[in-house]
């Protein structure tokens, strides 16, 4: 009982945390740009902002247009709650292992280009067929990053991944530096930053993820939006906890959960930093450089599973 | 019990080919006899085999009938059993869908009677060969599928395409069946006997298995549509009658599936790991080459029939990877590679069957065939359309429907290649998971294409903004289908408790920790290795849908939707042309993947007083150009040198014969 409460106090956290999380990638990447820019709860205004404002559909479109942000922020809102975050050993974590997290990532994306293509502008179709190209080489380098780690450990389940890392004296496996560097790569990717997609324009010429949800508005806008704070700051959690997961609660003793909920805050914040810094110093790629940028990331996690069998077996 | 109830529904099946002949003149008659009759053999078939799947002890007869030294054998087991459930419910729905279907047809040149007979022998012959248990009713029944099916792809022969394809598809299956028949004459050589039980106790030596597996691979191969033997099926599929189509693509294609397991696992036995080596590496280029053909296709029942040589690739990763475990002495992971291939071909005949009867009913509301003129038949077709969409949501393989369900065995399969001593094939195994991650992520941007184009945005052409919604029949067939294909990955436990009664024949000690936490949890390996709660998925994303629509709720009263013409940059109002299309869709894909297919592009600048320029595109088969041509071309070349014998002199040939004969006796005396 005491686990199912803490997990949903987990995926609260993470769910009502994300904003604070872009919120502050924006700030700290203002601040590098010599511009004052937004406080980092910024984010929290925004939405609720767009909560309250009313909702304008187009006349072309199909209820798809009106299901897709309620699929989108459940699917991810549903992720959260499997990610470990503060602890580990939490019963929502059997529910999926990574690979149906990937998976729920899919079904999110598949509405959301759906919904791109459903009222019938340009703008829109270009954006979810961008979406799905991108996302169909990313998804291949992710699996075989998460084999990488889930060969080493024997499992898929990211407790037990987690868990097993913690209990292991350290030991820096090359599998791991290549896996984790061919993940970021991915994670940069699917969650639409720099360089692959830039959040914060809407120009024709860059445009990814805003360019599916530039029909959208009001609350509608504003699950989609929540949808993509979420998504970043799962990827985000995820790589703290699986290539630094020091500090992760492995019980449910209070002192352990501060313990574990003050590391994460700390990683994020460092993690955010990193991000800002390197959205500051790159530049948006063109969209045909993209593929080679994620087979950049496909051979990372490949030599990485290649070293775990050359060098790592024994 | 369950063989005689089987035999019924073979009866049946041949009753609603037969029955009809008593009045050919009427199509009302045909349609009214054979549709009820297909339906009932369904029903019977889902029965025996459902109970087959379940009991311990295969039921056996041996039938008086067949050559004179050897009497036919039949026998029910559970992996007949699963096959014959699988077939028998996609004849039902496929019975439920068609009469309305083809009504159609009725107003066309030719008369129903030849679809209705070759249907219902087409369906007794996929039934008869399940049942088979001697190599010869065996290849009988396997013929009577072949042959009956070529005249259901060639039933609107008026069209050149359709005797083309036709033509094509005939000389594939009686090449495929040729194999398997070289393939069952060396194991009978070796067993002594024509029937099932002489072959599995025959001993052969290494090479000798070697040599009747890779016949039976190629063989059964043809038929399933593995890369490079696929090229009669994105052929035939398309020009058959929907209903058809879904019966061949669907369901044929597992019966192709069938006799690879029987003859490799059962019949011969002592499975080693290269055959799985292969078979993982054939199955692997045809999962990834046929979703990226499909992605090219606008044809929609072409670019479904490419997506069937994508599932087969999966089904035979699965049974690439259960035989390499089988080779190396890992009994358990092989039990389950071969239970996430069955899962998936159980998920192939239920979403691609759907897929099938959605693509029928847009074809025939819509007039159109090519996906670029087709466009916002979501609001003219809703109901189709939601079936559709949960036939594209399965075979992308996306939680919680049934087609993430298989693949993720197979992930889970694949990720136990550490297990295995050789460090090459524990290093290729996990790149072979890669490519099945690559195959699902095109295949969802397939799909999205496929659905955005066909019924999301604006119509089109005409006549596809006047498409009307079907009638009940048709309806019911994709909602039955569309509920099963949530119900079976939603329910993945208990489907996996069925399917290890079919792995226990094989492997005895079966996967005991697989569904050993309840119904609740999947787990493959063991608890800790992976879980997958199919139910608490859909009940966390219900649960989160519910709380985010309890939170909108207050404001959807005080702001309801305003519905307002959608911005057009001040342009002028928004038309059809402005969208994305089909092509454009898929063009970041087509120049990122290039040299995968023969492409010919073309621009034509327009002159001063022409309107438009004019791009073709024109995209190809490898397998065609590379593989088949020249084939064709050696052939006709061989035949011409051949040719140069025959110069009309029968003198000449009397010498011929005589020196045929000297040598045959030279031959003989040795």
């Amino acid at each position: 009982m005491k686990g199912w409460l803490l997990a949903l106090v987990q995926t609260g956290l993470l769910a009502f945390g994300a904003p604070f999380l872009a919120g502050w990638v924006k700030w700290i990447k203002c601040r590098l740009q010599s511009r004052q820019g937004p406080p980092p709860w910024q984010p929290y205004r925004d939405l609720l902002r767009l909560f309250g404002k009313e909702a304008v559909v187009a006349e072309t479109a199909s209820p798809i247009f009106r299901v897709a942000p309620y699929v989108v922020f459940s699917v991810t809102a549903l992720a959260c709650s499997v990610v470990p975050m503060v602890a580990i050993g939490l019963p929502t974590a059997a529910i999926a292992d990574v690979i149906v997290l990937v998976g729920f990532f899919a079904l999110g994306r598949f509405f959301l280009a759906l919904a791109g293509m459903d009222v019938g502008t340009p703008f829109g179709g270009m954006g979810s067929s961008r979406e799905m190209t991108i996302a169909s080489l990313a998804e291949p380098a992710m699996l075989l990053g998460v084999f990488t780690l889930a060969m080493t450990v024997r499992s898929t389940n990211l407790a037990s991944m987690i868990g097993y890392l913690i209990e292991q004296p350290f030991q820096l496996y090359p599998s791991f530096v290549f896996a984790a560097m061919g993940l970021v790569l991915v994670a940069v990717a699917e969650t639409g930053r720099i360089p692959v997609d830039n959040p914060a324009t809407h120009l024709e010429l860059t445009m990814v993820h805003e360019a599916m949800i530039l029909e959208y508005s009001g609350r509608h806008l504003a699950l989609m939006e929540w949808g993509a704070m979420l998504k970043l700051m799962i990827y985000s959690v995820l790589l703290c906890n699986l290539f630094l997961p020091w500090g992760v609660a492995v019980d449910f003793a209070p002192l352990s959960l501060l313990i574990g909920l003050g590391a994460i805050t700390l990683k994020l914040l460092l993690l955010g930093t990193a991000l800002a810094v390197a959205e500051t110093g790159l530049a948006k790629m063109r969209l045909f450089r993209v593929p080679q940028y994620l087979g950049l990331a496909f051979i990372l996690c490949l030599l990485g599973m290649l070293s775990h069998v050359i060098l790592e077996v024994n | 019990m369950p063989l005689s109830l089987a035999f019924l529904a073979v009866g049946a099946a041949l009753l609603s080919g037969l029955l009809p002949l008593v009045r050919p003149g009427s199509n009302a008659v045909a349609r009214r006899i054979a549709f009820p009759l297909l339906g009932i053999s369904g029903v019977l078939g889902m029965v025996a085999g459902g109970m087959a799947l379940g009991s311990a002890e295969p039921s056996r007869i041996v039938l008086p009938v067949g050559l004179p030294w050897l009497h036919s054998h039949l026998q029910l087991d559970p992996l007949a059993g699963f096959f014959l459930a699988v077939v028998s419910l996609v004849t039902l729905v496929a019975a439920i869908y068609g009469p309305a279907y083809v009504r159609e047809y009725e107003q066309g040149p030719q008369p129903l009677l030849p679809l209705t007979l070759f249907t219902g022998l087409f369906v007794a012959g996929m039934q008869l060969v399940l049942l088979a248990a001697d190599a010869f009713s065996f290849m009988i029944a396997w013929e009577l599928m072949s042959v009956t099916s070529y005249f259901l792809v060639a039933y609107q022969h008026q069209h050149e395409v359709n005797r083309r394809a036709a033509f094509i598809y005939l000389l594939m299956a009686q090449v495929g069946g040729l194999f398997i028949l070289l393939g069952y004459g060396v194991l009978s050589g070796f067993g002594h006997g024509f029937d099932f039980a002489h072959m599995a106790a025959a001993t052969l030596s290494p090479g000798w298995s070697s040599v009747a597996f890779l016949l039976a691979f190629v063989g059964f191969g043809m038929k399933a549509g593995l890369v490079p033997l696929h090229v009669w099926l994105p052929q035939a599929h398309p020009v058959a009658p929907s209903h058809v189509s879904a019966l061949m693509s669907g369901v044929m294609l597992k019966v192709a599936v069938y006799g690879f397991i029987r003859f490799s696992y059962d019949l011969l036995g002592g499975i080693h790991w290269q055959w799985g080596a292969l078979v993982l590496f054939v199955g692997s280029a045809s999962a990834i080459l046929g979703v990226l053909y499909a992605l090219m296709q606008h044809d929609l029942k072409r670019l479904l029939a490419y997506h069937s040589v994508e599932n087969i690739g999966i089904i035979y990763m699965g049974l690439g990877l259960s035989m390499i475990f089988a080779g190396t002495g890992h009994p358990a992971l092989a039990a389950l590679g071969l239970i996430a291939a069955l899962y998936h071909c159980l998920n192939h005949a239920l979403f691609k069957s759907l897929l099938f009867f959605g693509a029928g009913v847009v074809l025939q509301q819509s007039r159109e065939h090519d996906l670029e003129k087709m466009g916002g038949l979501i609001r003219r077709l809703p109901v189709t359309a939601t079936c559709f969409l949960v036939g594209c949501i399965s075979i992308s393989a996306l939680p919680p429907f049934n087609g993430f369900v298989s693949e993720w065995l197979t992930f889970q399969t694949a990720l136990q290649g550490p297990v295995l001593e050789n460090n090459i094939l524990g290093a290729l195994i996990p790149v072979a998971a890669a490519v099945l991650a690559l195959t699902g992520a095109l295949a969802a941007a397939c799909f999205v294409k496929v659905f955005g184009i066909c019924f999301l945005g604006l119509p089109r052409s005409e006549k596809s903004a006047a498409a009307t919604e079907t009638t009940a029949g048709p309806l019911a067939g994709q909602i039955v289908l569309a509920a099963l294909c949530l119900l079976f990955g939603v329910l993945p436990t208990w489907t996996v408790g069925q399917l290890e009664h079919i792995a226990r024949l094989f492997f005895p000690g079966g996967m005991p920790e697989t569904t050993a936490h309840g119904w609740l949890w999947l787990t493959p390996v063991s608890s800790q290795v992976a879980s997958y709660g199919a139910p608490l998925v859909l009940l966390g994303i219900g649960l989160a849908w519910v709380l985010a629509w309890l939170w909108m709720h207050p404001r959807r009263r005080r702001f309801p939707v305003r519905r307002v013409p959608a911005w057009d940059c001040g342009f002028g109002s928004l038309n059809a042309r402005m969208q994305y299309t089909a092509t454009a869709f898929t063009m970041p894909i087509r120049r990122i993947f290039r040299p995968v297919w023969p492409i010919t592009e073309s621009y034509r600048t327009p002159t001063a007083e022409e309107q438009g320029g004019r791009y073709q595109l024109k995209i190809g088969d490898w397998a065609w150009l590379k593989v088949y041509e020249p084939i064709g071309r050696l052939l006709l070349a061989t035949a011409r040198r051949m040719a140069m014998i025959q110069g009309g002199n029968i003198r000449a040939y009397l010498a011929y014969s005589f020196f045929t004969l000297i040598v045959l006796l030279l031959v003989v005396s040795l």
